[in-house]
């Protein structure tokens, strides 16, 4: 993002840093006192004290209910995207170097990315005749497997042929070239497909859990629901929230890590 | 160039030109060709594995079947008025998201200082994803439109807010220092250079909320039971309507693909536009 | 480096037999490259220069094994180009794009390495080597876009030199340097050519620089290119940026070689038009 010319009217910058550090704390924390102050006042029952729901949040999550749900929600939510980003990665490749198969490829790409997921989610039981982990993961890595597809395709087509033509003239075979010049080469755009596939992945796994399952962080968040237990059903919406926040950060972390010569090299070519 | 030797083709001139042009339409021609023949060969495999009973027909009816089922649906009204239910929903859903998001993205792009005091609650916000508002609303406003409307416009807002943000922020710093420099005031800045710059941004943002808003609107459907494609899917489900399953997941899918195909269009004519050296999103 | 003897003895290393290339066609074929030929002896340094635009770029490609050409082909030691050649190396003027932003130096010379079956030590060996030889030893383990834009040729240089070639095509390489470093590449590339005892064919626009470093310089027409006239650079060697370039033969030569340039450049139209035929140029011989 390009920084911004801002008219601060006068305000000197070091005070300028210090009052948006403070802010960056002070919002965040103002909204949650909000919150407690306002779930007090309303007193309803649907509407629990931030309090409360926090004290559950610890009780259910960090302690009894890890193993029993967490964990089976971030192993699909696991399995699920490395499925869709080796998949998506594998096919990606030869379609974004090769134009017929592109061609022949792209209309089916095309609709299942634009098919709303839930709308399968009753097929996926009914094919694959359960309710179980495979049936989450499949339906999970099928519908992340497109972000990832269609970002390996661009990021293929996108690279400068002057890559490639060094590594053909130093005589690298085709496979060669993949592994080391059109992988690397796609990888930045690769990555921003990952990330969108990521949070794709929360949500399909919600969706597939709430819909039909006998664990997880959504059958959890139904059961509540369905008996009326308000504070354990917004623990498990903050958890749910918590756990996207999480994924999130981890991913941009790693991401920093691998792309770390990618924010380089545009910096220096920008200059 | 006769002074220099011709190394072209030796043909005459209003054949070259002749063939030029027919090797074009054939290029068409051929990828036209392979596009359908690749529809036509799924649609056959499909037939095929449901035929010979690979998965069996209860399962997986026939494409024919499906595409039969879905004709004689088409033509009740029932169908459309279901089809029209989740539009609604859909429209309703990315119209309010969008009146909150562009100019709640404007304000917060303008500002620096706003932008960075609420990135810590809208990081923590926009991952949640809004299926686990479900059961909240359930228990709120119940199983009206209202939850598709609400569940909707939660999903979408944020992308659409991300886009409008980032959009407002991207502006050429060299443009803003001109309009500065000629004494063009902060509103006419705005108005005149930030918003044009930032159209590609909100229009890539558009296409993302809008395929959001008819999932969730779709979601809503589905899992409350308010009026919609949604919801025949899951009344086919739960009653063992194979065929109306597959015919209405067909007609949602067609309905996905409309959407896409109409906001990617839109998105497309505002990229060209604009001189636009972003980093693209799926 | 394999001696010239021990290369089994061919005195002509490139040959180009009526070379072009051609894309498009009918109306809108544009020739890249009309109809050139010339040879390059083993060990010789052979400069090409022509007006802008006149296809220099695919003419090398086409050399380098990396474009097909319409009509004619190269032969090197006497077999036909087909693909890269093993023997072959080929330095871009974009080093930019040519040189890997996600690999550091060490990995970026490294590259042609690859699939050749040496030992580790060999390889590590070949590295080193080459990168000293450019004087860049201290930035192996450096990213390319860490470095300057001279320097960042000069690891492309160590790149192919790693690559142990007989044959060096070199596009345009200190076109995108500041003039300063250029003159240093350029006595570089000398010396490099002197050390591993290669050939060398360079492609440039610069004149002084073509006659500066060449054996020949072979000088090229406007659109459809074809070879306008070969001239011999008889200047001593080892050459120097200065002493060289004081030389009466030095300034003769290069006035020579600009004045055909120009002549070209007056001439020459982009391919479709026919009104250049129209425009009178003074009787050089074609």
């Amino acid at each position: 993002m390009a920084p911004l010319a801002t008219g601060r009217g006068g305000v000197s910058r070091r005070s300028y840093q210090a009052l948006t550090i403070v802010a960056e704390i002070a919002v965040p924390v103002a909204l949650l006192i909000a919150w407690q102050l306002w779930t007090v006042h309303a007193a309803s029952p649907k509407f629990p004290r931030l309090s409360t729901i926090l004290v559950d949040f610890r009780d259910m999550w960090l302690f009894s209910q890890f193993g029993t749900h967490v964990v089976p929600s971030l192993e699909r939510i696991g399995a699920g995207f490395g499925i869709a980003v080796v998949a998506g990665i594998a096919l990606g490749i030869p379609l974004g170097l090769s134009r017929w198969a592109r061609l022949a490829a792209m209309p089916h790409i095309e609709y299942w990315r634009a098919v709303p997921p839930p709308a399968l989610l009753p097929i996926s039981i009914v094919l694959l005749h359960s309710i179980g982990n495979v049936q989450k993961i499949v339906f999970i890595a099928f519908f992340c497997l497109f972000p990832v597809l269609l970002n390996t395709i661009d990021g293929v087509r996108g690279i400068d042929p002057t890559f490639i033509d060094t590594a053909r003239s130093y005589g690298l075979r085709r496979f060669e070239r993949i592994r080391r010049v059109v992988f690397p080469a796609a990888l930045p755009q690769i990555v921003a497909g990952m990330r969108n596939s990521l949070s794709l992945a929360v949500i399909t796994m919600v969706l597939s859990e709430y819909f039909s399952s006998t664990s997880g962080v959504g059958y959890v968040l139904l059961i509540s629901k369905n008996t009326f237990q308000f504070a354990p059903m917004w623990a498990a919406i903050l958890l749910i929230g918590v756990l996207g926040y999480l994924l999130n950060v981890l991913f941009i972390l790693a991401e920093r890590r691998v792309l770390a010569w990618h924010r380089g090299w545009r910096a220096a070519a920008s200059v | 160039m006769a002074t220099r030797g011709d190394v072209a083709a030796t043909l005459a001139a209003p054949e070259r030109a002749r063939w030029r042009r027919d090797r074009l339409s054939l290029r068409k021609l051929t990828e036209a060709l392979v596009f359908t023949v690749s529809i036509a060969a799924a649609l056959a495999l499909w037939e095929l594995i449901s035929r010979t009973g690979v998965i069996s027909q209860k399962d997986l009816p026939a494409m024919s079947t499906s595409f039969r089922e879905l004709w004689s649906l088409v033509q009740t009204g029932d169908f459309w008025k279901a089809f029209g239910q989740t539009v609604r929903g859909w429209a309703l859903g990315l119209g309010v998201a969008t009146a909150l998001a562009v100019p709640l993205g404007i304000l917060l792009g303008s500002s620096d200082f706003a932008a960075r005091a609420f990135r810590v609650p809208i990081e923590f916000l926009r991952p949640i994803p809004s299926a686990a508002l479900i059961p909240l609303l359930f228990l709120t406003l119940g199983t009206t439109i209202k939850s598709e409307i609400f569940l909707a416009a939660f999903g979408a807002f944020w992308p659409l807010l991300v886009q409008t943000m980032y959009g407002v922020r991207d502006v050429d710093p060299l443009a803003m220092d001109t309009g500065r420099s000629f004494g063009v005031g902060r509103f006419e800045r705005l108005y005149r250079i930030k918003l044009p710059s930032a159209v590609p941004y909100i229009a890539t943002g558009l296409r993302i909320s809008s395929t959001v808003s008819l999932i969730l609107a779709f979601t809503a459907e589905l899992f409350m039971g308010i009026p919609g494609l949604g919801q025949k899917v899951n009344y086919a489900q739960a009653f063992g309507l194979e065929k109306q399953l597959y015919a209405y997941a067909l007609a949602t899918g067609f309905l996905g693909v409309a959407i896409h195909l109409v906001s990617a269009a839109v998105e497309r004519r505002a990229l060209r536009w604009h001189p636009s050296q972003r980093v693209g999103a799926a | 480096m394999a001696s010239r003897v021990a290369r089994g003895g061919f005195r002509l290393m490139l040959e180009v037999k009526h070379l072009g290339k051609t894309y498009g066609t009918g109306e809108k074929a544009t020739h890249a490259v009309g109809d050139v030929s010339f040879s390059v002896e083993d060990g010789e340094f052979v400069c090409v220069v022509g007006p802008s635009g006149c296809g220099k770029t695919t003419l090398l490609k086409c050399i380098a094994g990396l474009l097909r050409p319409s009509n004619g082909g190269v032969l090197l030691r006497g077999k036909r180009v087909v693909r890269p050649p093993e023997e072959m190396a080929l330095v871009f003027q974009e080093y930019g794009r040519s040189l890997m932003p996600w690999a550091s130096v060490r990995n970026n010379v490294l590259l042609p390495l690859r699939h050749k079956k040496l030992p580790r030590s060999e390889r590590k060996r070949l590295v080193e080597d080459s990168l000293d030889a450019v004087s860049l030893t201290r930035f192996i383990d450096h990213y390319p876009w860490q470095l300057s834009g001279g320097m960042q040729q000069r690891v492309a240089i160590a790149r192919a030199l790693a690559y142990q070639p007989t044959t060096l095509l070199m596009d345009e390489p200190f076109a995108s340097v500041d003039a300063q470093t250029r003159g240093d590449l350029e006595d570089l590339i000398l010396r490099v050519r002197n050390e591993y005892d290669i050939t060398i064919l360079f492609v440039t626009h610069d004149i002084d620089e073509s006659v500066y470093l060449a054996d020949r310089v072979v000088v090229l027409t406007h659109s459809p290119t074809e070879v306008k006239e070969i001239v011999p650079v008889e200047l001593p060697r080892p050459r120097d940026q200065i002493a060289t370039k004081e030389l009466p033969e030095f300034a003769q030569l290069r006035a020579h070689v600009y004045r055909l340039i120009k002549r070209e450049q007056s001439v020459g139209e982009p391919a479709e038009t026919t009104e250049a035929a129209g425009v009178p140029h003074n009787g050089t011989p074609v």
